[in-house]
């Protein structure tokens, strides 16, 4: 409004042309709209009694109190931090060292970069119900034919039916944290591996303390990219377990789906997801935190 | 291996004909081919085998099949109502990745450009960026209401909302990229009298293509084998996905593993056969929309 009367052809003040606007405002409500109004009303939902239709009242914290009283719940909790944990460590680990094998001295190196990376083109779903296959008819059929116990019978139906999940899990994991261990790996200057040849340090040596401190960046992207999506599983539990045998495998994303939608808790699935988004928001704050400060030290 | 190495710095060759000349470690590509061909490999191989086979021949899992049974696909095919999910499926993935890439990386340039000159526009960078942090499976419960009020429960309405949610993510993205363009190209086409759309579309748009290409292939990565989003919003069994399909269908394959397996290749073809062709430029694009 007052840029009409000063109309200097002054750089620094220069009036933002509407069009600019235009290209950034009707996105951003279509955005508020969509994401942010819906992200509210469930943190809004989460202190009423709504059951999805129908009156509602105030309730304060009781669905948040519930939550924390209610054994499925809390053992959700539990199930997905052992989930995330296990898978986090594993994948990583498992994938900083195909990396390590693929930036060696290998032939067919852009071929076998392709194969490791294939999982990721596919979705987990059709994975998850591929590796029940396997754990539910192949492996039993395999070990009592062998007199295997241990393999003789379906883990996925067992206490154990989460290591089935994980290991689903780590198969298609690895081709992305490998893809960026990789990227990582190639950007370090060959230069560096041979002025510590010459220092005589042994290969653990120089991996410990020459590599890692320069892939630190892409160990930080692949950690907390890593947490934030196992803390999120649901494909291929539903496509493996659907979160049984009991409600042993029911995720936090799998149990606000089932008792959100099908059950009657809208109202405690609200307070559900409000409490996982914390817990998302926290971790993610933290590693980068943490991780950043890290590699600061270490660069 | 040092020897070889330092050799070969004195040769004024270019790295890469450096790396060439480099001993290879056999043990190793073993090693690596072999984990490659049956970790990887092998579940892949038990996915084909087993659709083409029929029941009897199920015994031995890993065989070869005998005889190939083609009409699983047929079967399956027709089972799922393939070709409906499929158009479905490919309406959403095309639709989605044209007005991603338009839409979002409009926004992102005009929010990068002048965020450090208007208050505004670096409120709408950290709003978008800090809702990277919101997962959809916090947002699911109320959104599903939200979207059966404004009857968006179909194929148009998640393609909608597909084109809507990624805007975090991209803006992330594109943000990183249109820091590096020069502002001297705008400048000259500001000049010549460029209206503020033609300097975007003829100036920038252009020359943001590598990262459009690597928001197409996330995006269509993203939809193509998205599950919890067509789950929540899409019930109708005509505007259904193919990976929702194969859900749906679960109960009715039951026990006929064929034919599920058949029905699980037809939605793996097409993203495998995309990924012979493409493979190169998918991973640069995965890389670098997720590494600097």
């Amino acid at each position: 409004m007052q840029e009409t009367i000063k109309r200097k052809p002054k750089r620094k003040g220069k009036k933002i042309p509407f069009a600019y606007y235009m290209m950034v405002v009707p996105i951003g409500i279509l955005f508020f709209i969509f994401h942010t109004i819906p992200f509210l009303r469930g943190v809004f939902y989460s202190f009423t009694d709504w059951s999805g239709y129908g009156t509602w009242k105030f309730v304060g914290l009781k669905n948040y109190l519930y939550m924390f009283g209610n054994s499925n719940i809390t053992h959700a909790y539990w199930f997905t931090f052992k989930f995330a944990l296990f898978a986090t460590i594993l994948v990583n680990a498992i994938a900083l060292a195909i990396a390590v094998g693929l930036n060696g001295k290998i032939k067919y190196q852009n071929f076998l970069k392709a194969i490791y990376f294939l999982p990721y083109m596919l979705g987990s779903l059709i994975v998850g119900f591929v590796f029940k296959f396997i754990f539910g008819n192949m492996l039993p059929s395999l070990g009592r034919a062998l007199h295997w116990g241990f393999m003789s019978s379906n883990i996925l139906g067992t206490t154990h039916a989460w290591v089935g999940i994980l290991i689903m899990t780590i198969w298609q994991g690895l081709a992305f944290n490998t893809l960026i261990y990789l990227a990582g790996l190639q950007s370090v200057d060959p230069e560096i591996y041979e002025a510590a040849a010459l220092d005589g340090v042994n290969p653990w040596q120089k991996f410990m303390r020459l590599t890692f401190p320069l892939i630190a960046p892409f160990f930080t992207i692949n950690l907390v990219l890593s947490v934030k999506g196992y803390l999120m599983v649901f494909d291929q539990i539903m496509a493996m377990t659907n979160g049984g045998p009991g409600n042993s495998t029911t995720s936090i994303s799998v149990e606000i789906y089932t008792q959100g939608f099908q059950g009657s808790q809208f109202a405690v699935q609200s307070a559900n997801a409000v409490v996982l988004f914390i817990v998302v928001l926290t971790i993610s704050l933290i590693q980068l935190r943490v991780l950043n400060k890290r590699e600061e030290r270490l660069g | 291996m040092q020897a070889n190495a330092d050799l070969n710095n004195n040769t004024p060759a270019p790295r890469k004909s450096k790396k060439r000349k480099k001993k290879v470690n056999w043990t190793l590509t073993s090693v690596m081919m072999v984990l490659a061909i049956f970790a990887i490999l092998g579940p892949l191989y038990i996915t084909i085998v087993i659709a083409l086979k029929d029941p009897s021949q199920m015994s031995n899992v890993l065989s070869l099949p005998k005889q190939i049974h083609w009409e699983n696909f047929k079967n399956a095919w027709q089972m799922t109502n393939f070709p409906k999910m499929f158009l479905n499926t490919l309406f959403i993935t095309v639709v989605n990745v044209i007005f991603t890439i338009f839409t979002n990386s409009m926004a992102a340039y005009v929010i990068t450009r002048y965020r450090l000159k208007n208050k505004f526009f670096n409120m709408m960078y950290y709003y978008f960026i800090s809702a990277m942090f919101i997962p959809f499976n916090v947002i699911m419960l109320p959104l599903v209401k939200e979207v059966s009020a404004f009857h968006m429960d179909n194929i148009i309405g998640i393609t909608f909302l597909y084109i809507v949610f990624g805007l975090p993510q991209n803006i992330f993205l594109y943000s990183g990229f249109v820091k590096e363009i020069p502002t001297a190209l705008e400048e000259a086409a500001e000049m010549d009298g460029a209206k503020p759309m033609q300097i975007f579309f003829k100036v920038i748009f252009p020359l943001m293509k590598p990262m459009h290409a690597t928001v197409a292939i996330l995006s269509f990565m993203w939809t193509w084998n998205d599950f919890l989003m067509p789950l929540v919003l899409l019930s109708n069994p005509d505007q259904q996905t193919l990976q929702l399909a194969q859900y749906v269908f679960q109960g009715q394959f039951s026990t006929q593993y064929n034919l599920a397996f058949a029905s699980y290749v037809l939605v793996l073809l097409p993203v495998l056969i995309m990924y012979v062709f493409f493979q190169k430029y998918i991973i640069a694009g995965v890389t670098s929309g997720s590494v600097k």
